[in-house]
């Protein structure tokens, strides 16, 4: 069955758009990823105009990660302060990242700087997680190792000799404000900039480079995700008109129900195997990105329309 | 004097060979407007009509009819991807100032046979002549090439088309051909011109407007969205976060 999109102008399959919003939100349940590095590939794939696909993925990770989040309110695994502490960087760096957009888009490469953005930043986080998650497992199944593992923990130990320390009960830390101020305002400006809400830098900075308790590092990266997409959506909605609502709603309903399905599974899962999970899907987008890059594309020409977003 | 010999210039030459043309086109359109509704799956068109003519048909080839069906038109930008140290990446672009959303031409015969080019450049009927391409040359040393990939991408998603033996004509009279139109269609106003043609020489056009427009929810949350963008903007996340909240409550309720 074919829907006419008001905003994308385009008529696409609605069940295709049910299992986009579904998968996505199954993968943002399980790994408390908003799938704003998902969803935005996928609605290009399926001929949504790239404006549209951005704006109105937001508008489907808000919803995705509000459907999470209830479930983590309930099991008392949001650290709302840490998450706060986070945001006021993030808002602060998403209005940097929308300035930086705008100096690429008059040096007129913003489609490489993007491309190129995904392949570094998704390409060196996933295979840092894969290689931290990857010894965590072996250490689990080995206990000679896990001897190392303990001296390895103390190494976060830096991040506490700063100044301005907070408590953060939830999170079982007591650190300075700086580090996580900084991850928010470095993921506001990627998200600005990648049209992604940043779940797959947040989610790792918070467990290696502020030690978070694993448990409660899901919740708090959809509770930041949250206001940092809504943002997104209102700056898209006013500057560009390219939300297209009728989209959102449709990606909506499969998402909703594949995020609390996915947050089931991911309680189920260890913690290392959802980050070698995470890992790995990371890495395939990169690796998907890049070779976009580098092999020889089967059509040299594209077309875009000049006034239309 | 010289004002006087413009004239006659002007009345020889210039003026169209169809003000003297002895047949004229009675056509209709199945529908003048066609409405978007978000079910929207495509439409057709239903084009008829007949010649309507004083003296007897005049000796010599049949009479041939082309239809077009024209898009709005749309500033496009082209860009072509080079190798650049080992990557691909668009090194070129070309800005087209008008290019039609959609094109289709239907003719009742091969497109050689039923119009000769120099009635082709006259009222550019073929796709390529319906691509505004002045002052293309200098942006790029190939720029042809980039109106052809323009042409070739957008047949390949069935905006532009050419469908030749489309039109059925009877007794060099009565004629109709069935258009039809994708389901990715842009609203706007889309002109539909029929010209009659013999030994590939245009003797007679016609023309007539098709409104497209979205009607309903579709018309309604495209007018939100560009005359109240924040309020756009934030009924979007309330939508949001209620189906969010929604579906954590009712899994909630399941699950007991």
């Amino acid at each position: 069955m074919q829907i006419y999109l008001p905003i994308a102008e385009v008529s696409v399959n609605l069940y295709v758009l049910l299992g986009i919003g579904g998968g996505v939100g199954l993968l943002s349940g399980i790994f408390g990823v908003g799938g704003g590095f998902l969803i935005t590939p996928l609605l290009l794939f399926i001929g949504v105009p790239p404006g549209v696909a951005v704006a109105t993925g937001a508008n489907q990770v808000v919803a995705a990660s509000v459907s999470g989040l209830m479930v983590h309110i309930r099991r008392r695994t949001v650290d709302f302060k840490m998450g706060t502490v986070m945001l006021v960087g993030g808002f602060l760096g998403s209005n940097l990242g929308i300035y930086i957009f705008e100096l690429m888009k008059r040096a007129g490469q913003t489609e490489l700087f993007v491309q190129f953005s995904y392949v570094f930043f998704m390409g060196i986080i996933g295979l840092m997680m894969f290689q931290e998650s990857f010894r965590a497992i072996r250490r689990a199944r080995n206990p000679a190792l896990a001897a190392g593992a303990n001296r390895q923990r103390s190494r976060h130990s830096w991040v506490q000799r700063w100044p301005m320390k907070m408590k953060f009960r939830t999170s079982g830390l007591y650190i300075s404000v700086i580090p996580p101020f900084a991850i928010g305002l470095m993921v506001g400006v990627l998200s600005a900039t990648m049209g992604v809400g940043g779940g797959f830098i947040i989610v790792p900075a918070m467990i290696y480079i502020l030690g978070m308790n694993t448990r409660v590092v899901v919740g708090t990266s959809l509770f930041q995700i949250i206001f940092v997409t809504a943002y997104s959506v209102m700056a898209h909605a006013i500057a560009n008109q390219s939300v297209d609502m009728a989209l959102a709603v449709l990606l909506i309903v499969g998402g909703v129900v594949g995020a609390q399905i996915g947050t089931v599974i991911g309680f189920r899962l260890k913690a290392e195997q959802l980050r070698i999970l995470l890992a790995l899907l990371v890495l395939a987008v990169a690796v998907k990105i890049g070779l976009d890059l580098v092999l020889k594309p089967a059509d040299l020409y594209s077309i875009r329309s000049v006034n239309h977003p | 004097m010289i004002r006087l010999l413009t004239l006659l210039a002007l009345l020889a030459f210039g003026a169209p060979a169809l003000a003297q043309s002895p047949e004229k086109i009675v056509a209709g359109l199945s529908n003048n407007q066609i409405a978007i509704t978000a079910s929207f799956n495509g439409s057709d068109i239903l084009v008829f009509g007949a010649v309507k003519r004083d003296a007897p048909i005049p000796e010599g080839k049949p009479l041939q009819v082309i239809i077009t069906l024209e898009g709005p038109p749309n500033p496009v930008a082209v860009s072509r991807k080079g190798h650049v140290w080992g990557i691909w990446i668009n090194t070129q672009t070309v800005r087209l100032n008008a290019a039609p959303a959609f094109y289709a031409v239907a003719t009742s015969g091969p497109l050689s046979d039923v119009l000769s080019h120099t009635d082709d450049l006259r009222y550019k009927i073929t796709i390529p002549q319906a691509i505004e391409d002045i002052g293309t040359a200098h942006q790029a040393a190939d720029a042809p090439a980039f109106v052809d990939a323009l042409v070739r991408i957008r047949q390949a998603e069935g905006l532009y088309v050419v469908d030749q033996n489309a039109v059925t004509v009877e007794q060099s009279t009565l004629f109709h051909a069935d258009l039809k139109l994708p389901a990715n269609l842009i609203e706007g106003i889309y002109k539909a011109r029929i010209f009659i043609t013999r030994d590939g020489k245009v003797i007679a056009e016609h023309q007539s407007d098709v409104l497209v427009r979205k009607i309903g929810l579709e018309r309604w949350l495209y007018r939100l969205a560009q005359d109240q963008p924040p309020v756009y903007g934030l009924l979007s996340l309330v939508i949001a976060i209620a189906a969010g909240w929604l579906a954590s409550a009712v899994f909630r309720l399941v699950k007991r």
